[in-house]
């Protein structure tokens, strides 16, 4: 055969996973040594009782969150660079981000203005994440609608765009009307938080993202013939407008289900599918998939352990550390590779 | 004894051009061609004349704005994408993406419409991949990545990629526009052989008209006033070349069979 292997490189990078998993679960406010943590988790008595309750209660739901919300937004990242032939598309190009923000906004935000029935339920987690949903799902689909009345795929990016701004525009609005503290909550909300996870919202975050990444693998077809422009595509028998419906659908559900939990977080989802291409050297979907996915958890596994700070009573917002951390990987990488691919 | 005509590709009062609200734009209208089985086929004619136009129409990149157009005898319009991708393979002009595709997996791409969904490659699909990739002299690049490649190299990869789609027909838009005059005949002449021993149908279009004189067996000519089907000699004979550029520069030479330039006088 004459595709290389990247066993090799797959076999490394999931042990690092591994590894990072859980020195992640091992650092924080309290830090508890690797020894414990197998205890634990494997049903063996902890030293100290409290410590059963951290891990099983926040550090594992809070671990796992993090592989999910990684590796889901690095998928969406590849597939909306795929889709688009554009290197600077990102998972939040479709207005899912803005969408979200804005149900966020008018939950929290507008409950000063409209008052009564809003305050009473802002403030539940539940209720950020239907609000979050319903804000991407109605924005999307603006979206979604508009992209199928024009022919040229790119138009879709500049209108993803356009949505975005008009979203923040009426978020400042909304701010500029709002007292301080509501405001502090919204930002808070913006730093995006992995940790504050019930194990129930845990499954069901699970669940919907296995359905988008089982999503993911049936498009890998039609994304391989992407990358010789969509003439060539149709020309391959594949029917485009179907193919790019099926992958804005899965890129919605990954990235709108990932927002709801965990708040927008920014740079994972177009920095990792990089990363990953310049490791691998390939453009091969079958390749860069797994290997994306993989690629975003270690990323954001390692963001979330600096911003506990371990051994301190910090935790910095998420979504500062994966720009801080992420950035100059990307530019170093691309320094030394000089050359950028979709 | 003569054999019965094998006619792939056929056309009835065939209009080509674009629809822009409920405006058309006919660039060219009463297309009557009918294309036979193993035929090197090329279409020329000046800039901008529409041959562009005609090659996506008679793929269905676009549909025509009036007539028909059947392949193997039935109307291309009730072809399936799927269906199509097994019958009519392109070589575009459009410059492809820029990724980390290398040479053999763009070629092996070429396989998809015979591959499952997960797009695995059988041991016939690396037979034919590796068939193409022969052919075309490409196996010594095929681990490069293509952004590698020289015009000339790239282009002999996609021609490569469309004869592992494995289709009777493979249409090329101005496969030599970019390359050199050595890498012009050897594109040309790799067509060639392959229509000798493929027993494909290819259509080109072409600037090349001095070249394709020696090569092809057939020329469409599209010009203002009308579009001539026919082999290079009767077109030669009826004068056509002649009526292709309304020139004071150059003028077609039918002893030399070459456009030349016009003497001063």
């Amino acid at each position: 055969m004459e595709q290389k292997s990247y066993t090799k490189h797959f076999i490394l990078l999931s042990v690092l996973l591994l590894v990072l998993f859980f020195m992640n679960i091992s650092f924080g406010s309290v830090s508890i040594s690797l020894n414990e943590i197998f205890k634990i988790i494997f049903g063996g008595n902890a030293s100290k009782e409290s410590w059963e309750t951290i891990i099983f209660t926040f550090r594992l739901p809070k671990a796992i969150a993090a592989i999910l919300v990684g590796s889901g937004l690095s998928i969406s990242g590849l597939l909306m660079q795929t889709l688009f032939r554009n290197p600077l598309a990102g998972p939040f190009v479709l207005g899912i981000s803005s969408g979200a923000s804005l149900g966020v906004a008018l939950l929290i935000l507008g409950s000063s203005l409209f008052g009564g029935i809003l305050t009473t339920f802002a403030f539940s987690n539940w209720s950020l994440a239907i609000a979050s949903s319903l804000g991407a799902f109605l924005v999307l689909s603006a979206v979604i609608i508009a992209a199928n009345r024009v022919r040229n795929t790119m138009s879709i990016l500049i209108i993803g765009l356009m949505f975005g701004s008009l979203t923040s525009a009426v978020i400042s609005v909304l701010a500029y009307f709002s007292e301080a503290a509501q405001i502090q909550q919204y930002l808070f909300w913006s730093f995006g938080s992995l940790g504050n996870l019930t194990w129930d919202e845990v499954f069901v975050f699970a669940i919907i993202y296995a359905i988008g990444i089982l999503g993911t693998f049936s498009v890998i077809k039609p994304l391989n013939s992407f990358l010789l422009g969509e003439n060539y595509a149709q020309s391959l028998g594949i029917n485009i407008k179907k193919s790019r419906n099926i992958i804005l659908i899965i890129t919605s559900i990954l990235t709108g289900v990932i927002t709801a939990f965990a708040g927008p977080i920014a740079f994972i989802g177009l920095a990792v599918p990089h990363i990953a291409k310049l490791i691998f050297a390939t453009s091969n979907h079958k390749i860069l998939i797994p290997a994306v996915a993989i690629l975003g958890g270690i990323v954001l596994l390692i963001c979330d352990t600096i911003a506990q700070v371990p051994s301190s009573e910090f935790t910095l917002p998420i979504n500062a550390i994966t720009s801080l951390f992420g950035a100059p990987i990307v530019i170093w990488l691309l320094i030394r590779k000089k050359k950028i691919f979709i | 004894m003569q054999h019965k005509k094998h006619i792939v590709l056929k056309t009835e009062n065939v209009s080509i051009g674009y629809r822009q609200k409920k405006q058309q734009k006919v660039v060219a209208s009463n297309i009557n061609l009918s294309v036979e089985k193993g035929k090197f086929i090329a279409l020329a004619g000046k800039n901008g004349i529409g041959k562009s136009t005609l090659l996506r129409t008679i793929s269905k990149v676009q549909s025509p704005l009036e007539g028909t157009i059947f392949l193997n005898a039935k109307n291309i319009s009730d072809y399936s994408n799927k269906e199509l991708s097994t019958m009519l393979s392109l070589v575009l002009t459009e410059r492809l993406p820029e990724s980390q595709l290398t040479v053999f997996e763009l070629v092996a791409l070429g396989r998809q419409p015979h591959t499952n969904w997960i797009d695995q490659l059988s041991d016939q699909d690396i037979e034919k991949i590796n068939w193409a990739i022969e052919l075309t002299e490409i196996d010594h690049l095929k681990e490069n990545h293509f952004y590698e490649l020289s015009d000339g190299q790239l282009q002999r990869v996609l021609i490569a990629r469309a004869l592992a789609q494995d289709t009777e027909i493979i249409i090329l838009d101005e496969p030599t526009a970019h390359l050199d005059i050595h890498h012009t005949f050897k594109v040309f002449s790799l067509l060639k052989k392959l229509v000798d021993t493929t027993q494909k149908t290819i259509i080109i279009s072409t600037h090349e008209i001095n070249l394709a004189i020696q090569l092809v067996d057939e020329f469409i000519l599209l010009s203002d006033k009308n579009l001539i089907q026919g082999t290079t000699n009767e077109l030669i004979a009826q004068g056509a070349f002649s009526s292709l550029f309304t020139s004071e520069i150059i003028h077609f030479n039918a002893e030399l069979q070459q456009f030349v330039i016009n003497k001063n006088k």
